[in-house]
């Protein structure tokens, strides 16, 4: 084609940061950005908090007003589904039947929630949340709540018990595994928010399992496989999310948990780049390929593809980090969960504030700060260095995290 | 614009900030790479004290979001950060430290 034309399909946290990294680097070709909501790019991170209480306006949450978009020749189209890439012709289908031709096109197209087979359909009372309006039907739900159930003690779950619990409502999580938070915490420290929800009145049940949810229009009860029936106004269900991986799978892009890309965002495919949680992405600190759903991977991964896009030829390349405000505790989480973790606690648990670290044969392969995300940073070193420290000193508060970061180069954990 | 005397300067290590309420206006005082800064300590993004954050050359990162500011300017360095802070001036005479706030 004659002028340059990128093209970002997926207009969420990544598609919105990937289209303002590109003008910010000088960008000067035409530049598109397609999203299926009808919202501008936003973040979703206060939508199981802020604005779920009503203390944030969900517009607070876009990244940009829309005059942003057109003052920086973005064109955006927002209300508007991708059906189909041809990668060899290098041209997308819209749903409204329309071809439009790229020279590089990124793909953000990010993950949708994992239903719940039991859960009936169009049952009244019954919400996953995701989006904007999903988050303010379910604010408008708690007004009148009394009892809400939440399925999935994953962090989207605590999130909502905890903004249902500072609103007055009786809270019970029902979790299939023996822990919260199964997939991002060893239990052992996953106990410590697993306290924090009892200590402010919400009902954890764990190893449990639903297996209905009765009510006739509206909800009634979670049913669960002991038979116990817990009595629910509203319930949410937090069960986790799947990548969107359909349109670059249709394309012949490779695909597996994610789709696939290398550590430049680039997928099997030529001239088409993938970025943020519909990613499976190779890290070289890890050294392997991780899917991840944050906020961190939606922004800075996105950044980076708009830096390859241009031939930067910049991994990326950064310690996973994660964070959740559950009532008055800010939890942040740098690397990732993986088995045989010594976990080492830092400072007082019952305290205001501590931080944990997962060891493995003296290195720190994870750590998580709990209101302390200010020396977050020096453990995410730590983690990002594969340290060797003893774990004497990340137990002692006297000893400064900063001073256990190696002056040295980082070097993979993979070495 | 008033000068005001502040105490605590002396506590406050190199690449380390302490939170300050001065003329009613909560102040983050901090020191990088050995010279004093004053600047509003609350995030632009959402509510946090920048204080408890982290302090790096010549920037404050927010403990919550990692958004970070130029301590000199105020300025947002970028995402999630795009408004700045505002910045205080800084002067120490005869030991003591002393913020010009306005009034």
């Amino acid at each position: 084609m004659a002028t340059e034309r990128i093209v970002i399909v997926g207009a969420g946290q990544a598609g919105g940061r990937a289209a303002e990294a590109l003008r910010r680097e000088g960008y000067k070709g035409e530049l598109l950005l397609f999203g299926d909501e009808p919202h501008e790019p936003y973040e979703r991170p206060a939508l199981s908090k802020g604005v779920l209480v009503g203390q944030a306006a969900a517009k607070s949450t876009l990244i940009h007003p829309r005059e942003w978009y057109a003052a920086q020749s973005i064109e955006l189209r927002t209300g508007l589904r991708i059906e189909a890439i041809a990668p060899q012709s290098r041209n997308l289908i819209t749903a409204d039947g329309r071809a439009v031709e790229y020279s590089k096109l990124l793909l953000c197209t990010g993950s949708r929630v994992r239903p719940l087979t039991i859960a009936p359909d169009g049952m009244r009372g019954v919400y996953y949340l995701r989006t904007i309006p999903e988050s303010e039907t379910l604010r408008r739900a708690l007004a009148d709540c009394r009892s809400l159930v939440v399925i999935g003690g994953g962090f989207i779950g605590l999130e909502v018990a905890s903004s249902a619990a500072q609103l007055g409502i009786a809270v019970t999580v029902v979790e299939r595994q023996p822990a919260l938070l199964d997939r991002a915490l060893p239990a052992g420290i996953a106990s410590q928010v697993e306290r924090l929800h009892r200590s402010r009145g919400v009902a954890i049940e764990l190893s449990s399992r639903a297996t209905s949810i009765a009510g006739g229009d509206t909800v009634k009860a979670v049913v669960l496989e002991d038979g116990r029936e817990l009595p629910a106004d509203v319930v949410v269900i937090g069960i986790g999310v799947i990548p969107n991986t359909e349109l670059a799978e249709a394309a012949g892009a490779r695909s597996s948990d994610g789709v696939v890309v290398d550590e430049y965002c680039r997928t099997s495919l030529p001239e088409l780049y993938a970025a943020g949680d519909v990613t499976s992405h190779y890290n070289p600190i890890l050294g392997r390929h991780i899917r991840l759903e944050s906020w961190q991977n939606a922004q800075n991964q996105a950044i980076a593809a708009a830096r390859n896009l241009l031939g930067a030829e910049k991994p990326y390349a950064e310690v996973p980090w994660f964070w959740s405000d559950q009532y008055d505790c800010n939890i942040q989480l740098a690397g990732v969960v993986e088995p045989g973790l010594e976990i080492v606690w830092r400072g007082e648990r019952q305290g205001a504030k501590c931080m944990a670290f997962g060891v493995l044969a003296g290195k720190v392969r994870l750590a998580v700060a709990f209101n302390a995300g200010g020396e977050l940073r020096f453990a995410r070193r730590l983690v990002e260095f594969g340290a060797q420290v003893p774990s004497a000193s990340l137990a002692n508060p006297a000893v400064k995290l900063k001073e256990l970061v190696p002056e040295a180069a980082p070097r993979s954990l993979a070495a | 614009m008033t000068w005001h005397p502040v105490a605590g300067a002396e506590n406050v290590g190199d690449e380390e900030a302490i939170a300050l309420e001065i003329a009613g206006k909560p102040v983050a005082l901090c020191r990088s790479g050995g010279r004093l800064y004053a600047v509003h300590n609350i995030c632009t993004h959402q509510f946090a004290l920048l204080s408890e954050g982290y302090v790096e050359d010549g920037c404050i990162e927010c403990p919550l979001h990692q958004g970070r500011f130029n301590l000199e300017t105020g300025a947002a360095q970028g995402a999630p950060v795009t408004d700045p802070i505002p910045v205080y001036e800084v002067r120490v005479e005869d030991g003591k430290t002393y913020v010009r706030i306005p009034d």
